[in-house]
């Protein structure tokens, strides 16, 4: 089993630097212009006004790493002694670029002109603070925590199995275990379990009315990955794997990810990547089987919120993940007219915790700062509840709102569609 | 003898280097290749990364707010300089006699004032944003200041041979222009041929999410 790097090693570090240089990363260091554009998509950037903070900035050590090893000048210049190699106190100084003032938003990427992935240049950088032990203690925790109790927060099976024995009191249904053969297997977040267990019942209401056959693995429940947001593809592949061993013994045809951003970006997107292979299942987020539910009937509502509300996209799910249209169509079903926030959707702003964020204890402050942004959002338009589909978006917005004392309720998307659930005897 | 010597054998020197550097920068480039990517698609990556070729000339939408400054300095130089480029008369004239063994009309005079006016008012102000803005200030390098430097040196000596039609200041023109096709396969100003690249990589990765970027 891997194990989180602790210590550091530079030279490890550089070693792996080097090996992330592929045909995109090298593309895009060749057409940036350094113009700067990238600064004012950055809500670090843009609430604080450090020009550290730039996105293009922040990969500066990746960039004169390729500069010196992979241009005529760069290596003219290495030949001939002049200029310097990257240094430990290189990688030290951009651990806070690298990590606590990245969101992985991939907000910078669409707006760069020559079209880099800003993002992936980051994530390819974490890689080798991993490698080096460069990075911040609350992930190196919740990296370890997933490896060896299986949940970044330390969840036990024993604490799911409590909440699901809740779940079965409130809502008078089995939730089905292990079953071998069910259609469908359910990932939770640690988040969910333990601060919005309200998540777990409204699928257990939603999909017993839908008549849909799924399960919940006991050998693998967490659907976070703290290894992608650390950026240790090891760490990952491992804790991805579990949930690919236990889903493919199960015999699943699909697994549904969970109202979590970057689990979605984890097991979607970079999950085949990083095990080698396609998976025996396909991966569907629980909003795009939602949005399926609503499409055959089989997900129906009652009343409609008089509460004015919005929707913020979680930025794995919706500008990474592609998940775009069906939250909307989703949340048209109780409130038709909604209002959108001024920049949403593929340009939505993050909420200032993803990418590992907000499990680093160091960026309480400059979290609430950049909040700023989203507090803005939100007073443009007047609303008094949020929606959204990201247990850890729902968190960070909610500590931004009580820091500001806004009078803004959160919800999740599922839970809300729950409450309007249309009785089953209606629905017959 | 000055104007023969780059019209002559600097020209086909940097010419040479000019056409060898960028096609070795661009192998660089692609030869460190790419994993193949083992994700299921919800659509097809080549379209995706032809859209975005072309749709990031445009700003995303609502994104001109806090970036109209350089939005608008950005259109101003490259598309002067485009036109310049490709439409003075004497480029005309060059690339039919020297380089394509065909021509076409040029552009009217007047035309080509305006676009002069553009590119020189367009690459001045993305300098002075270069010079004074903190954030580019904080990123900008040396190769940065030299690009934009013998750009501009470029322009202004063109200018200047065309106003006066004297044979030494067509040479300095000549002469700066070579310089700079020496210097732009290792440069930034490679960006020329490899933005098609970098757009089409993040469109074709984000088109297979379902994604327009």
């Amino acid at each position: 089993m891997p194990s989180v790097q602790t210590e550091h090693d530079f030279e490890r570090g550089v070693q792996v630097l080097g090996q992330q240089i592929d045909a995109r990363i090298a593309a895009y260091f060749t057409s940036c212009v350094h113009c700067g554009l990238c600064a004012e998509a950055c809500l670090f950037y843009t609430e604080t006004g450090d020009p550290c903070y730039t996105p293009i900035y922040k990969v500066e050590p990746m960039r004169r790493l390729w500069q010196r090893e992979h241009t005529f000048w760069g290596k003219m210049g290495k030949a001939m002694g002049w200029g310097s190699d990257l240094t430990g106190e290189d990688f030290a100084a951009w651990q806070e670029m690298t990590y606590d003032s990245c969101t992985l938003c991939g907000r910078c990427s669409m707006v760069c002109p020559v079209g880099n992935d800003i993002s992936y240049m980051i994530r390819k950088q974490r890689e080798a603070f991993a490698a080096a032990g460069y990075t911040p203690e609350g992930l190196q925790g919740a990296s370890t925590r997933a490896l060896e109790i299986g949940s970044p927060m330390g969840l036990t099976l024993k604490a799911l199995n409590a909440q699901i024995r809740h779940v079965e009191r409130n809502t008078g249904l089995k939730i089905p275990l292990d079953k071998q053969g069910a259609d469908y297997m359910a990932l939770l977040s640690s988040m969910e379990i333990i601060n919005f267990p309200e998540y777990i019942e409204s699928l257990a209401r939603i999909f017993h009315a839908a008549g849909l056959s799924w399960t919940i693995s006991t050998k693998a429940f967490e659907a976070t990955n703290s290894g992608v947001q650390i950026g240790d593809s090891n760490i990952a592949r491992e804790l991805l794997s579990r949930v690919v061993d236990a889903a493919e013994g199960l015999g699943v045809k699909y697994v549904i990810s969970p109202e979590c951003g970057h689990a979605y970006m984890a097991i979607r997107w970079d999950g085949p990547n990083l095990i080698g292979r396609k998976y025996g299942f396909e991966v569907v987020h629980i909003l795009e089987l939602l949005d399926e539910l609503r499409r055959d009937g089989r997900l129906r509502t009652e009343g409609l919120e008089s509460a004015r509300l919005t929707y913020h996209d979680p930025c794995q799910i919706a500008r990474r993940g592609g998940v775009l249209e069906q939250p909307r169509n989703l949340l048209r079903m109780v409130s038709p007219d909604y209002p959108e926030m001024g920049d949403h959707a593929r340009m939505n702003w993050c909420c200032g915790g993803g990418g590992g964020v907000s499990a680093i204890e160091e960026t309480e402050e400059l979290r609430i700062q950049v909040f700023n942004r989203k507090k803005r959002q939100l007073e443009a338009i007047g609303v008094e509840t949020l929606v959204t589909g990201c247990a850890n978006c729902r968190i960070v917005i909610e500590e931004g709102l009580e820091h500001y004392e806004m009078d803004v309720s959160v919800i999740g998307l599922t839970e809300l569609l729950a409450e309007h659930l249309k009785p089953q005897s209606q629905t017959t | 003898m000055f104007l023969e010597f780059v019209q002559g054998p600097l020209w086909y020197v940097s010419a040479t280097v000019f056409v060898l550097g960028v096609s070795i920068r661009l192998w660089e480039v692609l030869s460190k290749g790419l994993k193949p990517d083992l994700s299921t698609p919800r659509a097809d990556g080549t379209g995706g990364a032809l859209r975005t070729i072309v749709s990031r000339s445009w700003t995303a939408e609502g994104f001109s707010r806090g970036a109209t400054f350089h939005l608008i300095a950005g259109y101003m130089f490259h598309l002067g300089l485009f036109l310049l480029l490709f439409w003075a008369a004497p480029h005309v004239v060059f690339i039919e006699e020297r380089i394509l063994g065909f021509g076409w009309t040029p552009a009217p005079h007047w035309l080509f004032i305006v676009a002069a006016d553009l590119a020189f008012a367009g690459l001045i102000l993305l300098w002075l944003r270069r010079v004074l803005h903190p954030v580019m200030r904080r990123i900008s390098t040396f190769d940065d200041h030299a690009g934009a430097i013998l750009t501009f040196l470029v322009m202004f000596t063109g200018c200047m041979a065309l106003l006066k039609g004297h044979d030494s200041l067509r040479a300095i023109h000549m002469l700066t222009v070579e310089m700079l096709m020496i210097y732009f396969p290792f440069s930034r100003l490679m960006h020329a041929f490899t933005f098609a690249l970098s757009r089409g990589y993040t469109g074709a990765a984000m088109a297979r999410k379902g994604v327009q970027a």
